[in-house]
């Protein structure tokens, strides 16, 4: 990877997007954050991945990224699942940036599906990978409709989905994407992450900043913001919980993926954070099935390639 | 039959106006909507607009529901925060708050009025959560009630709109429209799709309802039937303009008016 943005040979602008669109954007996030929650329309721009591959998250990375960020960028949780690996190279190689799997390294970390289990520090970015931002989009399919909810704060239509879940499992079962309220304004869907993660949202030292590329909107949640998972008094909002711990480190508490591991009912549940896993893992804890050989596999490949 | 009497008995005004509607008149571009419409309703009283297809009723309903700005006239509901005041003066959160709260609007096709997405029993306890219900239990045990009093097995209580028969999805509407306890209904054809023997029990149980709750009742139908069933008071209308108004069995028996009587006359007789 070569260095040197001013050299001729280099094919495309600092971070990828021109300097007017990165401008546009950054304005569009500045509004995000005076106004917590609400979605701030942009122009979203076509990216070298399709929609639905994380473009909103990366015209997000591309508007605030500079040379001396160190970047950071999971999928499910992994640092090195293909799609991580290679928004990853792709900043690597436009924006000249360090990149790292450490959460406590990283200054912008882009995500999807999960919020690190190492708690975020003031001067960190999140960056979340949004499909659908308008949580109302489900039950109420006019555009013009929910923006006039939002505007009036009409939040009622929200209760309906979670009497739903209720009515058919006994308990609010959605597990991912679980409506929020912002500093009890705006109705907010904090894009695929699970409910599990919800309660991180709430006073984060860190900036979370959320973008949808089709859907061409923006929003944010500042730092130390009061985030609340919408419930109903007689069935609290509560997050998942495992009877198992962490096969490979042993956590208890963390976010678990389910790994099946033959066609015999042979199962594991490891962490889905890999770098708080391989952390963990590396000051000695053990987890059941530590000595496993899948266990080992990503000691010999490591994901970020060394520069 | 509270407020008609009342009225006429001293002429005295006893009950205050829930609306009020003063030269209304609503044009698409030079096509005539309806032209200087004027009445009152009053608390528990159901007003039904008959008249033929293209007569204005739908115009005027839609104009005074809220849902369409006329082009000149006003239209003043009593509204428990505000009193007697034009809706179309209030702010435009005023005005939706005020439809949630205080209206019931129940569409001729169950389609426009249900969430065809959402069950049956979300759709009925949906009113209750934009006011401000945050109790699931409670509002389970209302819906369930409410499925009672329209007569609809509360055991399907969770099956989505398009599993219930027309008549059915009829009843579900009119459950969501009652249960958050409006004072004024707006109604557009509300028996127009079903078939004879469902109708006449839909509006039985309507009849019933509105006469138990008290309600104010703005009703618009072609069918006399349904008009001698439900109204204490007509307004017939004819190209935009309303041509009689009197109490049903007035107009029903002795129209005035040469378009009623042809209205009238044109019932088929079994």
């Amino acid at each position: 990877m070569s260095s040197g943005s001013n050299k001729p040979e280099r094919y495309y602008n600092y971070a990828y997007l021109d300097e007017q669109t990165k401008r546009m954007i950054r304005r569009a996030i500045l509004k995000a954050l005076a106004i917590p929650g609400y979605q701030v329309p942009f122009g979203s721009r076509e990216m070298p991945v399709p929609y639905g591959w994380g473009t909103g998250g990366i015209q997000l990375t591309a508007a605030i990224i500079g040379p001396s960020d160190v970047y950071k960028c999971i999928d499910q949780g992994a640092d090195d699942t293909t799609n991580a690996v290679s928004i990853r190279r792709f900043f690597a190689q436009v924006a000249d940036v360090a990149v790292t799997e450490d959460t406590g390294e990283a200054t912008i970390i882009q995500t999807r599906h999960r919020i690190p289990e190492k708690p975020l520090k003031e001067g960190q970015v999140l960056v979340f990978q949004v499909p659908q931002p308008e949580p109302l989009r489900g039950l109420e399919p006019r555009e013009t409709e929910t923006r006039a909810m939002h505007a009036y704060e009409e939040y009622g239509l929200q209760y309906v989905s979670l009497y739903e879940s209720v009515a058919a499992y006994g308990r609010i079962a959605s597990t991912v994407g679980y409506p929020t309220m912002i500093e009890e304004r705006y109705l907010m869907s904090p894009s695929p992450i699970p409910k599990f993660d919800n309660p991180k949202m709430g006073d984060n030292e860190a900036i979370l900043l959320f973008g949808a590329g089709r859907e061409k909107r923006i929003y944010a949640v500042p730092p130390y913001t009061r985030v609340r998972s919408l419930d109903f008094e007689d069935y609290p909002f509560e997050t998942q919980t495992w009877e198992e711990n962490c096969a490979l480190c042993g956590a208890e508490g963390s976010y678990l993926d389910e790994v099946i591991l033959d066609d015999a009912g042979e199962r594991m549940f490891v962490c889905s954070d890999s770098h708080f896993c391989a952390e963990r893992r590396a000051a000695g804890h053990v987890g059941s099935m530590a000595d496993h050989a899948l266990a080992h596999l990503e000691d010999d490949q490591p994901a970020v390639e060394p520069a | 039959m509270n407020a008609i009497p009342q009225v006429m008995a001293g002429g005295a005004i006893q009950a205050a106006p829930l609306l009020r509607v003063e030269g209304l008149t609503k044009s698409y571009g030079h096509v005539v909507g309806c032209r200087d419409v004027s009445f009152e309703i009053r608390p528990g009283e159901v007003l039904g607009i008959v008249g033929e297809s293209g007569s204005g009723k739908t115009t005027v309903l839609n104009c005074i529901s809220g849902r369409l700005p006329p082009s000149s006239g006003r239209i003043e509901f009593d509204t428990s925060r505000f009193g007697l005041s034009d809706i179309y003066g209030l702010s435009e959160p005023d005005r939706r708050r005020m439809q949630r709260e205080e209206w019931g609007f129940v569409h001729q096709n169950p389609r426009d009025g249900l969430r065809m997405r959402a069950s049956g029993g979300a759709n009925v306890a949906e009113p209750l959560m934009n006011l401000g219900n945050r109790h699931y239990g409670k509002m389970r045990q209302a819906t369930i009630e409410w499925l009672e009093r329209v007569e609809l097995d509360t055991r399907r209580i969770d099956d989505k709109p398009r599993h219930f028969s027309g008549g059915m999805q009829q009843r579900i509407q009119v459950a969501r429209n009652l249960i958050h306890g409006p004072r004024l209904v707006f109604m557009d054809e509300p028996t127009g799709g079903l078939d004879v023997s469902v109708q006449a029990r839909l509006l039985d149980l309507l009849r019933e309802l509105v006469r138990d709750l008290g309600l104010a009742v703005i009703i618009v139908t072609h069918d006399m039937a349904v008009a001698r069933l439900m109204a204490d008071r007509l307004m017939v209308m004819k190209g935009g303009h309303v041509v009689e108004t009197g109490l049903t069995d007035q107009v029903l028996d002795d129209p005035q008016h040469p378009y009623s009587q042809l209205l009238v006359s044109s019932v088929l007789q079994i």
